[in-house]
């Protein structure tokens, strides 16, 4: 285990994810894209924080990860709820007038 | 050398239940597909000595995909392990996108020269990380406190089925309020 091998994994996960963000039509399933890219970083973080800099500080960098990753679950769903409602759709194709 | 392998068993169960989220035919399988990749991320930050924030990845991400897969159901209308679904547009710009994206970061990661390690981990990293949080990078938390109340109300004011415009009119002025029914104090 070296810190090439821990960014190389956390390289695969994030772009996983990035599969994931960019071709699924489901909400929900957007969200568990940006789940895995986030899993992602959370791993490179981890990874930098053994083999570059062990301080206590890196740690608290992971932790602030962690709540990015809360706050997205929590916003994505009261979104998806709000679409739902109004339109009775959970597919992305259904919303794309939301980005005009 | 036990740790080695013991990444790389991880490495590839993450990676693998992380491809399957988006291959197995079923939601419900993607959640728990999600789920166990998030658990072998956990275990690999236990490796890399974080034992606090290797556990509450475990217990966070176990839960979420358990509320993940309540949305589901709700959403979907249906038994999702039953109903198999293909719902995906632009695949191949998508996979064009990922791959590129994976080059780019993984020779990121095998071509820079990267420094050597600066000091050696506290012996209790989960008290050192407390004393941290509660000494100089107590900004850093009390910062991500508002912001979690701010999320709290964000996500119940998109939720909520009806809101105080749905209750007192679009001015605000209506009285009494239009509520299916009555309730609080002189009802």
């Amino acid at each position: 285990m070296t810190l090439q091998t821990v960014l190389v994994v956390a390289a695969a996960l994030f772009a996983v994810g990035l599969y994931g963000a960019l071709s699924q039509q489901v909400v929900v399933m957007v969200m568990m894209g940006l789940e895995l890219m986030i899993n992602g970083v959370l791993l490179a973080a981890a990874g930098f924080w053994w083999f570059l800099a062990p301080d206590p500080s890196g740690q608290v960098l992971l932790l602030v990860v962690l709540a990015a990753m809360t706050v997205e679950m929590a916003m994505g769903f009261a979104v998806a709820t709000l679409v739902h409602r109004r339109r009775r759709t959970d597919m992305t194709d259904m919303a794309e007038d939301l980005a005009r | 050398m036990l740790i080695g392998i013991a990444f790389w068993v991880l490495a590839v169960v993450a990676v693998a239940a992380g491809v399957a989220v988006f291959v197995v035919d079923s939601m419900a399988r993607a959640t728990y597909a999600l789920a166990l990749s998030f658990i072998a991320v956990g275990v690999q930050i236990l490796l890399l000595g974080q034992s606090y924030l290797g556990v509450i990845t475990i217990l966070m991400m176990v839960m979420e995909m358990a509320v993940m897969a309540v949305y589901m159901v709700m959403f979907m209308g249906m038994n999702p392990a039953l109903m198999p679904m293909d719902m995906t547009h632009g695949k191949k710009t998508a996979i064009g996108a990922s791959a590129g994206v994976f080059v780019l970061l993984a020779a990121g990661a095998l071509l820079i020269p990267w420094p050597e390690r600066r000091g050696v981990p506290p012996e209790d990293v989960t008290a050192a990380l407390g004393l941290e949080i509660m000494g100089e990078k107590m900004l850093v938390m009390a910062v991500i406190g508002p912001v979690m109340v701010a999320t709290i109300v964000a996500g119940v004011v998109l939720a909520a089925h009806r809101s105080r415009y749905d209750r007192f009119g679009d001015d605000l002025r209506r009285r009494p309020a239009d509520d299916p029914q009555a309730g609080g104090v002189g009802r």
